[in-house]
């Protein structure tokens, strides 16, 4: 029973981490209603930016500050010089675009930093560490709690966080009522740069860096924000915790740890077919 | 969508196409091995291609997952050749049935997904396939990490040819009969359905064209496609690995189909040769450059050409497509319409 609490738990700590990237996700699908395949390596980027400012000898909580930041800059830009210009009324530009993101992205990761894996600082003090999990495992939920909660705030509690959902959902109205579409678009890129870019942070300590640090991780934020639902913030936090636990008890108990990002595939197929909106999404209704 | 050539022109087409082509089955004469190769590899590429044109461009499907299709039929080419023993003239049209019966198993659940799922489904594929040929259980078989060493075809001695030339030709062969059974079957009934189905599906069905059985068929017969590719590519490299159909494989194939012109089954050569040249040019600069030359090409294409070059050429020999050709928001959200 003891190894078993273990495993759950083993689970919850992967499950932190994706739940991360998945917000920076449903970010994404708030004010664009599209997915962002680029994701996870634009987070990498950032977190071989905030590498470097480490590298330069600054503290820890400056350099989060300045990536955060910087992130933010990065994502609203890709929005206005890249993603603007093409338009979001075809689907399949727009993932075209986003794919060539990635790779560009991924990319940039090779060129600034190499080869090489490296190291990266965690900002947690040990006493956060307990027998089941470690100081940067708990300070990572904790991270991922507070980073949902300041995204639920800001989306259902203040006007700008209704205007951006408004945009993402009927841009045309949107405009007639005086909400600024493009604007909005260009902040939903960059805040979701951002949380990205948190994301990349907690994950880096753990998985090391290297520029394919995100690869699988983005494929397991992508099913548990579609098991939770991926217009819904907990929800999408919830379903990353239990895929977290799914993949690893599965891992452990069933099929192998060769077999993990199938399992995740096969969720992914799985909801999609019998629940797209996810667990606690709501369904969405378009006209024909 | 319909593609019409005016009727003055259509000659011309149709000698300066064969003219090219014969250019093209002689250039082994004049070549190297490794150019022998390159050429041998482009076919493959054109063919894969072929398959991203029949799904995206035509059926309207947006896979990202085309990498383990091909990956696949390069597996069943080195398995058939160094397990069973196979003759290489029989692995080609194996490996066809056996990627075609695998899309029609993929398309089973991909035909209930749509739009960005449906590319994040087929993405999944992607990122999760090299993982499955290094399972331990399929090491007996697909070599797990290491992966398989594939022997070249031995050509018939009466040609006198090297094995390089003797791959070339069948190549050459296997592509031909690609791309008229591609083109023929676009061109019919079928092909209008899919066009139909990628314009509009309600209407579609209305109009009673089995959205289920057609999207089946589009998966099956695109991913017969890329599976020949991929058993062609399997015997030009000699050797298969887990890591050589990653999920940036498809991203690749997905960038020549859109360089090319994803609408468009001439378009392929296009981006075959930008597969097949534009990586080393890019290799020159730096290693990481590739990916960035690729991801910007994607995104400019996109931006500007969003039917690649084979509507610049389309348009310099004056053909037309109709004004239906234009992408529908059927999947964009409602108020964008």
């Amino acid at each position: 029973m003891g190894e078993f609490l273990n495993q759950v738990l083993a689970g919850v700590a992967n499950g932190g981490i994706y739940a991360s990237l998945a917000l920076a996700l449903v970010m994404i699908y708030q004010a664009t209603q599209h997915i962002n395949f680029a994701q996870g390596e634009m987070a990498t980027l950032s977190t071989f930016g905030a590498w470097f400012l480490f590298d330069a000898g600054m503290p820890y909580w400056v350099v989060f500050a300045l990536t955060v930041f910087g992130s933010f800059i990065m994502g609203a830009l890709v929005e206005r010089l890249v993603v603007k210009p093409v338009g979001t009324a075809s689907p399949f530009a727009f993932i075209a675009v986003t794919v060539g993101l990635l790779m560009i992205a991924n990319s940039a990761s090779h060129w600034v930093g190499g080869g090489d894996i490296r190291e990266f600082p965690s900002p947690f003090p040990g006493w956060l560490g307990s027998r089941y999990l470690s100081a940067h495992e708990t300070g990572t939920i904790l991270v991922t709690m507070i980073v949902l909660v300041a995204l639920l705030t800001f989306l259902k509690r203040t006007p700008f966080g209704l205007a951006m959902r408004a945009a993402a959902q009927n841009p045309v109205s949107s405009g007639f009522v005086g909400i600024r579409v493009g604007l909005m678009l260009t902040i939903g890129w960059g805040i979701s740069a951002a949380i990205g870019a948190i994301a990349g942070m907690m994950v880096a300590p753990i998985a090391f860096l290297e520029p394919n640090m995100m690869g699988s991780i983005l494929l397991y934020a992508f099913a548990g924000a579609l098991l939770g639902g991926i217009n819904n913030p907990t929800g999408a936090v919830i379903g990353s915790f239990a895929v977290g636990i799914f993949e690893n008890l599965l891992g452990v108990y069933v099929t192998g740890s060769e077999l993990k990002l199938t399992s995740a595939l096969c969720l992914i197929v799985i909801l999609l077919i019998l629940r797209p909106s996810g667990l606690f999404g709501k369904a969405a209704v378009s006209r024909v | 969508m319909l593609r019409r050539t005016t009727s003055s022109r259509k000659p011309i087409l149709i000698v300066g196409g064969a003219a090219a082509l014969l250019l093209f089955a002689c250039g082994p004469y004049f070549m190297n091995g490794y150019n022998i190769f390159q050429l041998t590899m482009l076919m493959s590429y054109a063919i894969a291609l072929l398959g991203i044109v029949v799904l995206t461009g035509y059926c309207g499907q947006f896979s990202l997952g085309q990498g383990a299709f091909f990956g696949f039929g390069a597996y069943v080419a080195a398995v058939l050749i160094g397990k069973a023993s196979l003759h290489y003239l029989l692995v080609l049209p194996v490996a066809a049935a056996a990627s075609f019966v695998v899309g029609a198993l993929v398309s089973l659940p991909a035909i209930r997904l749509k739009g960005i799922y449906l590319a994040l489904t087929t993405f999944g594929l992607a990122v999760a396939f090299p993982q499955l040929l290094k399972h331990p259980g399929l090491e007996a078989v697909t070599g797990g990490v290491l992966g398989l060493t594939v022997s070249l075809p031995q050509p018939p001695e009466f040609l006198g040819v090297t094995q390089d030339h003797w791959l070339f030709l069948v190549s050459l062969v296997t592509t031909v009969i690609a791309f008229a059974v591609t083109a023929g079957l676009l061109r019919g009934r079928v092909g209008r359905a899919f066009i139909a189905i990628s314009d509009n599906p309600t209407a579609s069905v209305a109009m009673g064209v089995s959205l289920q059985h057609y999207k089946m068929l589009a998966f099956a017969f695109s991913s017969m496609l890329t599976g020949v590719a991929g058993a062609i590519s399997a015997l030009a490299v000699r050797y298969v690995a887990p890591d050589s159909f990653s999920m940036f494989l498809s991203v690749t194939l997905l960038v020549g189909a859109v360089v090319g012109g994803v609408k468009s089954v001439w378009g392929v050569i296009f981006g075959a040769l930008f597969m097949l040249y534009v990586p080393n040019i890019a290799n020159q600069i730096s290693e990481a450059a590739p990916w960035a030359v690729y991801g910007a090409a994607l995104i400019l294409v996109v931006t500007f050409i969003p039917d690649g070059i084979a509507s610049l050429f389309d348009r310099f020999i004056g053909r037309r497509r109709n004004a239906a050709a234009e992408p529908t928001g059927v999947y964009a959200p409602s108020g964008v319409k």
